[in-house]
Formats: structure tokens, C-alpha cells, sequence
């Protein structure tokens, strides 16, 4: 069971698929809930519709515009924030005076559900990209800024003093002890700032945008065309997860100093 | 002849943390090392044996009194002195080589030259072929080995150890005081080594420091140690002379040893 795990898994997939296909037709089975046979299929609708869509989006090659688009906004959204997170991280975790001093307004800039800021930057940014970049900037930065904030409290003491008394000055220690070790834990947090990335860019679309797979939901939406919807719900999902994988190898080639948890390379 | 450390009354009092008394760890220590001695400091758990290490090295500012350095008054982080801590200070995300070669690289020697340095204080202790593994990757013992080198490449005058080999087992410690002989009689420094192991102190000495329980430790007796070198750690603790010493100090350590216990009992039973 456990080796041909894989297997188990599309099978259930193709389970669920079926399932979906067999119960939201029109006229296949005897009505279960509505009277009406074109219901389930209005409100549900039919997979083997969806990846038709799907396969017009690709063989078309209409969607590719829409996926770059979404893709630049969550890699520059990523990379902004990233970069902003580490380094207020590290000012911050470095400088008790200006820690107490932000204090309760990052906590308070954390509490605000940020998605409401959409409006506000689409104003400010215009219905381009930069909109959607800025709300998925506002997602990513606090959760790089308070790993990188920890991190940086919880540099091992020992390794510091030790640092010093090789000799590091001020710079060399920011350069070889606390920057490598913010940026494992900015590592270490990587898949879900990847994840909130990709949110603030599809929701940025989906709010106000001429472009992006947000964007081909929208108007979807507002055809009341479920297939469409479902289509481009399942093309970011199978966007996230290639996102995904791309980070886990990423991570794996970066922190390679890292003890794995099954790691038995010990000499 | 100067002392390579010279301790003249030095006092250390840590500021009270909220609620509590201040604490006084050393309290009118007058010590010297002199130049190219070995010299180990025992005592009881918890007698202030790290913070006059930390004095030394400059981590931790002296309340009163004077540290002087090879004759001259001292004050902040002592560039002449290479310290080997108890815990694991090997920077985790940096191969054994770059670790041993950081403290080139602070000093600005050439990329190509500290490598070449790197591999070769590597070999010397013995762990030639594994430059290219992270300190996760290394045995406890291999650890250390890689803390040496990364201290000694450096060629400090002063060798700081705050027991540097109390977490291996007993072989590979053994095994690693010899190593640390070795290394040592071959370009003589001097060594503050502080250890809560007697037999350790004795094999590994020219002079034994006993430091009373804390607070306010302050050394109650010294002991020259006259065995003869090259010494091998395991042989020597089996001589009669190595016995007879082991006796003395113990004695003179016995007591304050069970102060020690007993305040740290009271500390905790309170």
C-alpha cells in the first residue's frame, strides 16, 4: 500500500472526478434534490466540461499571458517582501530601542486583515501589476519580518562570543552569524511566503485587473459560467503546487547545513 | 619575567536581575599565568570558573580590580587570546574548513592563502579529507578537533579553555588531551583551562588552581604539578606521584566542594 502510494492517490483523484461528473449531469441519474436536471450542473459544474476549458486555455494558449502575469506579481511580491521582512527583521532584532519603540504598531499592522488594504492600493497603483505586488508584499512581510525577528534573538550566544573572539568586528558579525542564520529561518518560513504571495496576487486580480487567472475568474464569475470558474480554480491550484516544489528544491540547495531529520551521514 | 595574565584583585559582580540580590561570582582574585604555562582552574559546579575565563578573553567587564596582559592594563575583547568553549560554537552553516579559516578571513589574509592555512592546521588535527562537512555532519570529538584548529590557526599567545572535552567519552577526551599536549609543547602557550575534573587538571598541568564554592570563588590553593614531560594522559593518572598530588588537592578541595553542594541544594530547595 505504502509503496504504490502514488497510485492510491490518482486513483482517488479520478474517484472524486467521477463522482462529480456522474452526480451534476444533466439526465444521467434520476433527480436527487432538484426537480430541475440542469441544476446540479449550474451550481456544481461538470468536470469533463472544466477540462475542456482547460485544455481551449492550453492548446489556445489564451491562459499563458494570464499565468505570467500572476506569476510575476507572486515572485516580485515574494522578493519584496522577503527582502523588506529580513531586513526590518534584522534591524529590529538587533536594536532593542527601536524594537520597543515599533512594537505595538507591528503588532497592530499584524492584526489588520490586509486584504481590506486591496482597494487602497489599487487606487494608489493603478489596475497593473504593482497593485496586486503591493498587496502581496503587505502579506509576505510579516511573516519573513518575525521569523527573521526571532531568528535573530535566538542566534546561539555561544557561536557569537566565539565569532568575537575570532575577531569579528560589528559588520562581520551582521555578515557571517546573524545573516545566515536569519536567512535560514527566512528559509524556513519560505513555503508559506510563497503561499501568501500567490494569495495577494490572485486576490488583487480577482478585485480589479485586465489581466491574471484571478482576473479570468472574475469574469467568469460574472457569466455565471461554473466551468470557467472551476477551470481556473484548478489551473492555480496546480500553479501553487508547482510553486511549491520549486521552493522545496530551492530549500534543499540552500540549506544544505541543516541537519535533515533522517540524515545518518554522521562520521 | 611578565605574566602572560595577571589577575591583581579583580572582582566581579553581576547587576541584580529583577527581584534578586546582586551576585558576587569572584570576589579579590590575584592570579598569575606566566608565559608558556599551562594552567588548570578547578573547583565546584557553579564556583565562577567560566567568568574568569570571560574576564581573560574580555566578554565580561571586571566590577573592581586590574587584568593585566602581558604587563599592560586590559580592557575590551583580548586579541591575544584564542578561546575554546564547552558548548558547540562552530558556525553550523559553514564547512569545517570555513570555520577554521573565519578568523583569517576577519583579519583580511587572501581567500586562497586562509584555505591553504585551513587545510593544513586541519590535517594537523587530524581531519584531513573532511573539510568540505558542515559541523552537522561531524562526530562530537571531530567537533572539537575543528574548534582547535579554528583557534590555533590564529596563533594566539593566550589559549582560553572552558571545558573544552567534558562532553565526549572518556576515550576520545583522552585521546584529545594528548592531541592538545602534542600541539601545545610543540609551540609553547600559555593555558587557562578550566575543568571540573581533577585528574584532567593534574595530567594536563604545570599548576593546579583550586577555587573555592562560590559566590565571591576565590583561589584557595595552588599546586605546582612536577610530573615530568611528554606526558600520555592515561598513563600518567596510574604513576604513584600522580596519585600522591590527586590525594593533596582533593583534600584541599573536599570541603568547598561540599559547600558548593550544599549551597546549590539550599539555592534550589528555597
Amino acid at each position: 500500500m505504502r509503496k504504490h502510494l502514488w497510485i492510491w492517490q490518482l486513483v482517488m483523484l479520478v474517484v472524486i472526478f467521477t463522482a462529480w461528473q456522474l452526480l451534476a449531469q444533466p439526465d444521467l441519474l434520476p433527480p436527487l434534490v432538484w426537480e430541475n436536471p440542469n441544476r446540479a450542473s449550474f451550481f456544481f459544474g461538470e468536470p469533463v466540461k472544466i477540462f475542456g476549458v482547460i485544455w481551449e486555455w492550453f492548446t489556445a494558449g489564451a491562459i499563458y499571458q494570464h499565468l505570467w502575469v500572476t506569476l510575476q506579481e507572486t515572485a516580485l511580491a515574494f522578493v519584496i517582501g522577503s527582502a523588506l521582512g529580513l531586513a526590518f527583521g534584522l534591524w529590529l532584532g538587533l536594536s532593542p530601542t527601536a524594537s520597543a519603540l515599533f512594537d505595538p504598531y507591528i503588532t497592530a499592522v499584524n492584526a489588520m486583515p490586509r486584504v481590506v488594504l486591496a482597494p487602497i492600493f489599487m487606487v494608489w497603483f493603478g489596475l497593473g501589476i504593482w497593485s496586486k505586488v503591493a498587496l502581496g508584499v503587505t502579506l509576505v512581510f510579516f511573516i519573513v519580518f518575525f521569523n527573521v525577528y526571532q531568528g535573530v534573538r535566538e542566534v546561539s550566544p555561544v557561536v557569537l562570543n566565539n565569532t568575537v573572539m575570532l575577531g569579528a568586528n560589528r559588520r562581520q558579525l551582521l555578515r557571517y552569524v546573524y545573516l545566515p542564520s536569519a536567512t535560514s529561518w527566512v528559509f524556513s518560513s519560505l513555503h508559506t511566503a510563497v503561499g501568501m504571495a500567490f494569495v495577494g496576487a490572485v486576490v488583487g486580480e480577482y478585485l480589479g485587473s485586465a489581466r491574471g487567472v484571478g482576473y479570468l475568474i472574475q469574469q467568469a464569475e460574472g457569466a455565471f459560467d461554473i466551468n470557467t470558474v472551476f477551470a481556473g480554480i484548478l489551473v492555480l491550484t496546480a500553479f501553487a503546487l508547482v510553486l511549491d516544489f520549486a521552493v522545496g528544491r530551492a530549500e534543499r540547495r540552500l540549506l544544505v547545513w541543516r541537519p535533515a531529520q533522517s540524515e545518518t551521514e554522521q562520521l | 619575567m611578565t605574566s602572560a595574565v595577571e589577575f591583581d584583585r579583580v572582582t566581579v559582580t553581576f547587576a541584580p536581575r529583577a527581584g534578586a540580590a546582586p551576585y558576587t561570582a569572584l570576589k579579590d582574585v590575584s592570579l598569575a599565568i606566566g608565559d608558556g604555562e599551562f594552567v588548570s582552574v578547578v573547583g565546584p559546579t557553579g564556583c565562577g570558573k567560566s567568568t574568569l575565563l570571560n574576564i581573560v578573553a574580555g566578554l565580561l567587564k571586571s566590577s573592581a580590580g586590574q587584568l593585566r596582559v602581558f604587563g599592560e592594563p586590559h580592557t575590551g575583547i583580548n586579541r591575544r587570546a584564542g578561546y575554546m568553549f564547552q558548548a558547540d560554537a562552530l558556525m553550523p552553516w559553514r564547512t569545517a574548513l570555513a570555520n577554521v579559516t573565519a578568523g583569517l578571513e576577519f583579519r583580511g589574509v587572501a581567500r586562497d592563502e586562509a584555505r591553504r592555512r585551513g587545510r593544513d592546521w586541519l590535517a594537523r588535527v587530524g581531519l584531513a579529507g573532511f573539510e568540505d562537512l558542515y559541523p552537522h555532519q561531524l562526530s562530537g570529538g571531530m567537533r572539537k578537533r575543528t574548534a582547535l584548529a579554528q583557534m590555533l590557526i590564529l596563533d594566539p599567545q593566550i589559549l582560553l579553555m572552558d571545558e573544552p572535552f567534558s562532553a565526549l567519552d572518556i576515550q576520545t577526551r583522552q585521546l584529545m588531551e594528548n592531541e592538545l599536549l602534542e600541539l601545545w609543547s610543540a609551540n609553547r602557550k600559555s593555558v587557562v583551562f578550566i575543568t571540573h575534573d581533577l585528574e584532567e587538571a593534574i595530567s594536563l598541568s604545570d599548576r593546579v588552581v583550586v577555587l573555592s564554592a562560590g559566590p565571591a570563588a576565590h583561589p584557595i590553593g595552588e599546586f605546582a604539578i612536577d610530573l615530568p614531560r611528554p606526558r600520555d594522559v592515561a598513563e600518567i593518572r596510574l604513576t604513584p606521584r600522580f596519585i600522591e598530588m590527586h590525594d593533596r588537592i582533593w583534600h584541599s578541595m573536599k570541603e568547598e566542594v561540599l559547600r558548593g553542594y550544599a549551597q546549590n541544594r539550599n539555592r534550589v530547595m528555597s
